[in-house]
C-alpha cells in the first residue's frame, strides 16, 4: 500500500525495536534466576537435574518450605535476622543522624573525624572478625542477639553517617538559624526542621542499612552459633555430605527476599529522593 | 521595642578579623541600615546581634540589658534572611505560627495572630500553600510575617530584597518602609545596595573592613561623606574624584587642575589644609549643570566642556567630559545636550563639592 499512496503523511513515531529489545534482555536477565529459583522450590527432588529440564512442575508442592523453615530452622533463623537488622537500622539510622548533623553542623573533630568514621570501612571483615570473637565470648556477647546488633550498628554506621553527613552539608542552614531566632532551642532546630528536611536521606541510610544487615553472612556464622542465628546462615545447612538440597535452599531464598521487596516498595519514593542527595531543592 | 547598644565589638574565625570594633547606639523605634561592600563585616554583626554567632570580644545590650550570652530565642528579636529560610515541610500558616507554637502560645491566640499578621501583608489567600507553591515576592512576605507575628523587641534583616527582581525589589523596599511606619519597632537592614539604604534608613551605618566608615543621616553622608570611600558608594552614577592641588590665598581658596582653577566656596572650612597639598574634588553628577545664565551664579564655576560619552536614560542624560584629562560626569536635562561631540558650558557648583586629602583620603 504504501507503493501507491505518494501522498506525504505525518510521520509517525516509529516503535522503538531496540530499546524493547534490550529491556526485553535486560528483564530476562534479571527475572530468570528469580523464576528459577521459584520453580525450584516447589519443584519434587526428583525434578531438580532432568534433561531437558522442567519447565513447569506439574506437581507444584511446598514440601521444601516446610522442610527449610521448620526442620532446618529457617523460621527462627528469619525472626533472628528481622530482630537483629530491624534494631541495628534503627540503631544505625539514629545514631547516623546524630553523627552526622554534629560533623555538618559542627565541624566535630575537625576535617579528620568524618575521614576516620568512613575510614572504618576499609578494615577487611577477617582482620577484626576473630578479635571480637575472643571479645564477645569474653563477655558473654557471643550468641546472642545483642551482640549481634550492636556489631551490625557499627559496621554499618560509617556509610550512614556518611550518607547523612552530605545530606545535611548541602541542607541550607539558614533554616535552623530562623528556628532558633523564632524561639526553639538547638535540639528543637535540629528535631523540628532538621531531621523533617532530612527524611528522604534518613530512610535511603536506613534502607541501605538494613539490607547490609540483611544479607550479612560472615559476623553471623562466627558470631553465632544455635540461639542468634541469622537467615544467611541457614544456608549452609543445605550443602551437606548427602548432597545439596536445592529445594530448600530455593524456598529460604524466596522467603528471605520478602522482607528486602517489602522495603523496596515502601522506601521506593524516599530513596530515590535520598540518592540525589542534596542536588535537588524545592 | 528596644534600643541597642554596641560596644567594642570584635568577632574573629581563626585568623580573619571580620568585626573590628564595632561601637553603635540605635535609639529605640530607629531604622538603621547597615550598608557596605561583601565582605565588610556587616552580615557578621547583625548575626551577632541576633545571636548566630558569638561575639570575641565586647558586649551587646538590648534594652539595657547585656545579651551576649543569652540563646536567640532568649533575645527577643525577629530576623529575616536573604533566602528566606521558610520551613518547606509547613504551609504558610504554620510556618508564621511557627516561633509562636514554640513558645507554648495557646492555639487559638497563634491563630489569631496569624490571621491578624497575614491580613496586614496581604497573604491570607496564601496561608493553606507551601513554600514551594509561592513566588519569590510572596515568600518574603510569608518572611516578613514570620517575624512580625511574634511582636519582637528588634526586627533583623539580612538582605532580604537581594533576590528578587528589580520591579519586586522597589515594591517590597516601599513596604517595608510603610512596616516600620506602621509599627515602629527598631529595625536593623543589611544591604549591600546604597538605594535601599538611602530609602530606607533613619541612620546609615557604612562600614568597611570590619569598622564603620561613618554614621549618621542619609542625606548627611551623601553630601557630607566622610571619605572617598563614603562618597563612592552612595550615589548612583557615582561621585568622580579629579585629582588637583589645593591653593590657599588669605581667605580665598581654590583648587588647580592642570589649567583650570576653581574656586572653593567661600566661608568653607579647611581644617588643617595646607597651601600645595594634593587633593582630590569630588563632584557628583547632579552637582554640574549645563549654563544657561550669562555670567556663573555666586559659588559655581563654568566650564567649556566637549561631551565624550553620553548614555540618556529618558528625563535625565548622563554626559561625560574630561576636565583636566580626568572624566567627569553630568547629571543633565535630556534637552540641554542632544549628541557626543558636542560643546557645552556646564557650571559646577562648588558649593556642594567635596574635597578629601588625596593621601588619607579623608573629607578636609
Amino acid at each position: 500500500m504504501a507503493a501507491v499512496a505518494p501522498v506525504r503523511r505525518p510521520k509517525r513515531r516509529s516503535i522503538p525495536v531496540g530499546r524493547i529489545l534490550l529491556l526485553g534482555f535486560f528483564l530476562v536477565f534479571v527475572l530468570w534466576p528469580l523464576y528459577w529459583m521459584f520453580n525450584t522450590s516447589i519443584k519434587p527432588s526428583d525434578d531438580y537435574l532432568t534433561v531437558p529440564p522442567v519447565w513447569f512442575p506439574t506437581a507444584p508442592t511446598l514440601v521444601h518450605y516446610e522442610a527449610a523453615l521448620f526442620a532446618y530452622r529457617g523460621l527462627d533463623g528469619l525472626i533472628n535476622s528481622l530482630i537483629i537488622s530491624l534494631s541495628a537500622t534503627v540503631l544505625s539510622a539514629l545514631f547516623g543522624t546524630l553523627m552526622a548533623y554534629s560533623l555538618a553542623r559542627y565541624n566535630t573533630g575537625g576535617q579528620h573525624l568524618s575521614f576516620w568514621v568512613l575510614s572504618q570501612r576499609f578494615l577487611p571483615p577477617i582482620g577484626i572478625v576473630l578479635p571480637v570473637f575472643l571479645i564477645y565470648r569474653g563477655v558473654g556477647l557471643y550468641d546472642t542477639h545483642i551482640g549481634l546488633i550492636v556489631a551490625y550498628t557499627v559496621f554499618t554506621l560509617p556509610v550512614s553517617v556518611w550518607m547523612m553527613f552530605a545530606y545535611f552539608r548541602g541542607m541550607p542552614k539558614s533554616m535552623e538559624e530562623a528556628a532558633l531566632v523564632d524561639g526553639c532551642t538547638r535540639w528543637e532546630a535540629f528535631w523540628r526542621v532538621a531531621v523533617p528536611l532530612a527524611a528522604p536521606g534518613i530512610v535511603a541510610a536506613a534502607v541501605f542499612a538494613f539490607i547490609a544487615c540483611w544479607t550479612e553472612f560472615f559476623f553471623a556464622l562466627i558470631l553465632t552459633s544455635r540461639t542468634a542465628f541469622t537467615l544467611p546462615t541457614v544456608f549452609r545447612a543445605f550443602i551437606g555430605f548427602q548432597g545439596a538440597q536445592y529445594g530448600e535452599a530455593a524456598a529460604l531464598a524466596i522467603v528471605s527476599l520478602v522482607p528486602s521487596i517489602a522495603l523496596g516498595v515502601l522506601a521506593q519514593r524516599h530513596l530515590v529522593r535520598g540518592l540525589t542527595l542534596g542536588a535537588v531543592r524545592g | 521595642m528596644a534600643e541597642v547598644r554596641i560596644t567594642g565589638l570584635h568577632k574573629r574565625y581563626g585568623a580573619f578579623h571580620a568585626v573590628r570594633g564595632i561601637d553603635l547606639d540605635i535609639r529605640d523605634g530607629e531604622f538603621t541600615v547597615l550598608v557596605g561592600p561583601s565582605g565588610c563585616g556587616k552580615s557578621t554583626l547583625l548575626r551577632t546581634i541576633a545571636g548566630l554567632e558569638e561575639s570575641s570580644e565586647g558586649t551587646i545590650e538590648i534594652g539595657g540589658e547585656v545579651v551576649n550570652d543569652f540563646r536567640p530565642r532568649d533575645r527577643d528579636v525577629a530576623m529575616v534572611f536573604q533566602d528566606y529560610a521558610l520551613y518547606p515541610h509547613m504551609n504558610v500558616a504554620k510556618n508564621i505560627g511557627f516561633g509562636l507554637k514554640a513558645r507554648k502560645m495557646p492555639k487559638s491566640e497563634v491563630e489569631t495572630r496569624v490571621a491578624e499578621a497575614a491580613r496586614m501583608l496581604g497573604i491570607t489567600p496564601l496561608l493553606g500553600r507551601f513554600p514551594r507553591q509561592l513566588s519569590g515576592g510572596q515568600r518574603q512576605r510569608v518572611a516578613i510575617g514570620r517575624a512580625i507575628v511574634r511582636s519582637p523587641r528588634i526586627f533583623l534583616f539580612d538582605e532580604p530584597l537581594s533576590n528578587l527582581d528589580a520591579q519586586l525589589r522597589d515594591e517590597m523596599r516601599g513596604e517595608i518602609k510603610r512596616l516600620h511606619q506602621d509599627i515602629a519597632t527598631t529595625m536593623i537592614y543589611v544591604t549591600h545596595d546604597q538605594i535601599e539604604a538611602m530609602t530606607l534608613a533613619d541612620r546609615i551605618v557604612l562600614m568597611r573592613d570590619g569598622m564603620i566608615e561613618q554614621q549618621g543621616a542619609p542625606l548627611e553622608l551623601f553630601e557630607r561623606p566622610a571619605s572617598t570611600f563614603v562618597a563612592g558608594f552612595l550615589g548612583s552614577p557615582r561621585m568622580s574624584f579629579l585629582p588637583g592641588t589645593l591653593k590657599l590665598d588669605g581667605s580665598a581658596a581654590a583648587i588647580r587642575l592642570s589649567e583650570a582653577l576653581l574656586p572653593v566656596a567661600p566661608g568653607r572650612s579647611l581644617n588643617g589644609a595646607i597651601d600645595g597639598q594634593a587633593v582630590l574634588l569630588g563632584l557628583r553628577p547632579e552637582h554640574l549643570t549645563r549654563a544657561h545664565a550669562a555670567t556663573p551664579a555666586q559659588g559655581t564655576f563654568r566650564y567649556d566642556a566637549t561631551i565624550d560619552l553620553l548614555q540618556p536614560t529618558g528625563s535625565r542624560s548622563y554626559a561625560t567630559f574630561r576636565l583636566a584629562g580626568a572624566p567627569v560626569m553630568a547629571e543633565l536635562q535630556a534637552h540641554d545636550v542632544s549628541r557626543p561631540g558636542e560643546r557645552l558650558p556646564i557650571d559646577i557648583n562648588m558649593n556642594r563639592a567635596s574635597i578629601f586629602d588625596a593621601k588619607t583620603e579623608r573629607a578636609i
